[in-house]
């Protein structure tokens, strides 16, 4: 590939353009169950197990970080409600993308990438049949649909992680950690999570399937696809992120 | 009963880099035609071009009247029904075995019962002489195999007009004597438009009705097989005799001189080809009026003993 300075923006607008076709492509009938159902089944199946791996810990960090952090102000009984609070907003939705870009992403477009370079995408096309429609758009909707439960379950491990380091091991009391539980984090808080893993899903396998089917020259191109897809959806995600949480504390009204 | 598609001006380039300019050529309706060219001529982007995978910068491809390199994406996918492609490897769908990839174009763009999917793809299985071998993934055949099914997946639709990727490369001579015996039963039986795109000499010159060959980003030549073979144009003299003498080099093209120099040796030579024996369809085949007169034709050219082969 020649570094061209126009390249990059070639390359954006590309990878818009196919966001904008998955989302024209999006109502189109049939609806291609059988693929979303085991795109969906394939994505969790990679991203289940490393996602409450990864949980446990981060929630225990947290944890760690609020304990001797509320002991030094003196607010112990708020310890919970903070943790909650981090592991809710930020750390989820983070956890989450982290993992679906890693997993699911990288697979994705391993995946597209290699059917790209035997052919088969062509084959596809030849034989009359739309890739977007056949293999993004359910692989697509599969990762968003996965990125939301596994957002509820980062939170739901990071919580039980948190309380039992602040409970068991930094010998905070638990009815404390329960009780200031809703003293910061609200409902719309979960609720912002959750769109931001939907949109984080989306991203994520949008990025991947675009540098899947765009890729060539053989085997180490595929390679090459699947590592500046992770990285491409790694700062796009943030930047999201970003944005997204900035735009939420100016629409939701805060706690406290 | 096949499809005239007529190219004219084509021109591809990737960035700065010309591929070929300037093609015009008619591939007439039911003939079997052969594109030629050294490695790297770009013969298989020619052949994307047709189905509009790739697009040109200039010139129309124009089948059935619709000019493919306008089309909306739409529209294209409906025209592309029109083809069959055979791609290099065979391009099969990993995940599936031979039957589903068979039996896939029937799934998706026809509302056939499951019965009649199965009659159809195993009647295409029979063709390619698969039988035996649905249950196979494509990763468990060889190379040979991969080709006759990605072949009989390119004619389940019915195609009328059916492009093959260097159907030769990869495989050895006695499969492609096999292979170039099924494309010419395959011509007879369905009467569809083909185009051949390899640089196998030797099924070059006993396969096709036309030849055109593609050498320093143009066509050298397009015409019918006989005029191709018999032609004192020195390209296509030293391709079709895969002889080092001539203007095709190792690397690109060679300086004006040595190429005089090389032809002069020939010449002194003097060696004046005999036309080689066209492939005819299989006894067992119904042959339409066309392939009839194809064989008498060889058979006054090389007398009675070649028309059984």
């Amino acid at each position: 590939m020649r570094l061209s300075p126009t390249g990059a923006l070639r390359h954006s607008g590309n990878l818009f353009a196919m966001a904008l076709d998955v989302v024209r492509t999006l109502p189109r009938r049939p609806f291609q169950a059988r693929e979303f159902i085991q795109q969906a089944w394939f994505v969790a199946s990679v991203t289940i197990l490393p996602t409450a791996l990864v949980s446990i810990p981060f929630g225990a960090v947290i944890a760690l970080q609020i304990g001797s952090l509320t002991r030094q102000l003196g607010a112990q009984s708020f310890s919970g409600a903070a943790s909650v609070l981090a592991v809710l907003r930020e750390a989820s939705p983070i956890v989450t993308a982290l993992l679906i870009a890693g997993a699911g992403g990288t697979a994705i477009c391993a995946d597209l990438g290699a059917r790209k370079i035997r052919d088969e995408i062509d084959a596809m096309q030849v034989l009359g049949i739309d890739p977007i429609h056949r293999l993004v758009v359910p692989r697509v909707l599969a990762s968003m649909v996965v990125a939301v439960l596994l957002n509820g379950l980062v939170s739901v491990v990071g919580v039980a992680g948190g309380y039992f380091f602040n409970v068991v091991l930094q010998h905070g009391t638990p009815g404390a950690y329960l009780a200031s539980f809703t003293t910061l984090a609200q409902l719309s808080d979960l609720w912002a999570a959750e769109i931001k893993a939907l949109v984080f899903g989306a991203i994520a396998a949008i990025v991947a399937s675009y540098k899947g089917l765009t890729a060539q020259g053989g085997p180490k191109g595929v390679g090459d696809a699947v590592n500046q897809s992770v990285v491409i959806t790694f700062m796009l995600l943030f930047v999201t992120n970003f944005v997204m949480t900035a735009v939420y504390f100016q629409v939701v009204p805060q706690r406290g | 009963m096949g499809i005239e598609i007529c190219v004219e001006g084509l021109t591809k380039s990737f960035g700065h880099q010309v591929i070929w300019q300037d093609v015009s050529l008619t591939l007439p309706a039911g003939e079997v035609s052969v594109m030629l060219g050294p490695s790297g001529t770009g013969k298989s982007v020619f052949l994307k071009t047709l189905v509009g995978l790739l697009k040109p910068e200039r010139g129309s491809v124009k089948v059935a009247g619709r000019d493919i390199t306008r089309l909306r994406e739409h529209d294209l996918y409906e025209v592309r029904k029109l083809f069959g492609v055979l791609f290099q490897d065979g391009a099969l769908f990993g995940s599936m075995n031979l039957y589903d990839n068979i039996a896939f174009p029937l799934r998706e763009h026809t509302r056939k019962s499951e019965s009649e999917i199965k009659r159809i793809v195993l009647e295409k299985m029979d063709m390619v002489g698969l039988i035996g071998a649905e249950g196979k993934l494509p990763g468990e055949i060889s190379g040979g195999m991969r080709k006759r099914a990605g072949l009989a997946r390119a004619l389940v639709l019915n195609p009328e007009i059916i492009l093959f990727d260097e159907p030769d490369s990869g495989l050895d001579p006695v499969r492609v004597a096999y292979l170039n015996q099924l494309i010419v039963d395959l011509n007879a039986q369905i009467d569809a438009t083909f185009l051949i795109v390899t640089h196998d000499i030797a099924s070059a010159r006993q396969v096709p009705d036309n030849i055109g060959l593609l050498f320093r980003r143009e066509l050298v030549m397009f015409g019918p097989r006989a005029k191709l073979l018999a032609s004192d144009e020195p390209v296509v003299r030293q391709f079709l005799n895969g002889r080092m003498q001539g203007p095709i080099g190792m690397a690109e093209e060679k300086d004006a001189a040595q190429v005089e120099q090389e032809l002069a040796q020939i010449d002194e030579g003097g060696s004046a080809d005999a036309l080689t024996p066209r492939l005819l369809p299989s006894p067992g085949i119904t042959r339409p009026p066309r392939w009839e007169a194809i064989a008498r034709r060889e058979a006054e050219l090389h007398g009675t003993g070649v028309t059984g082969t």
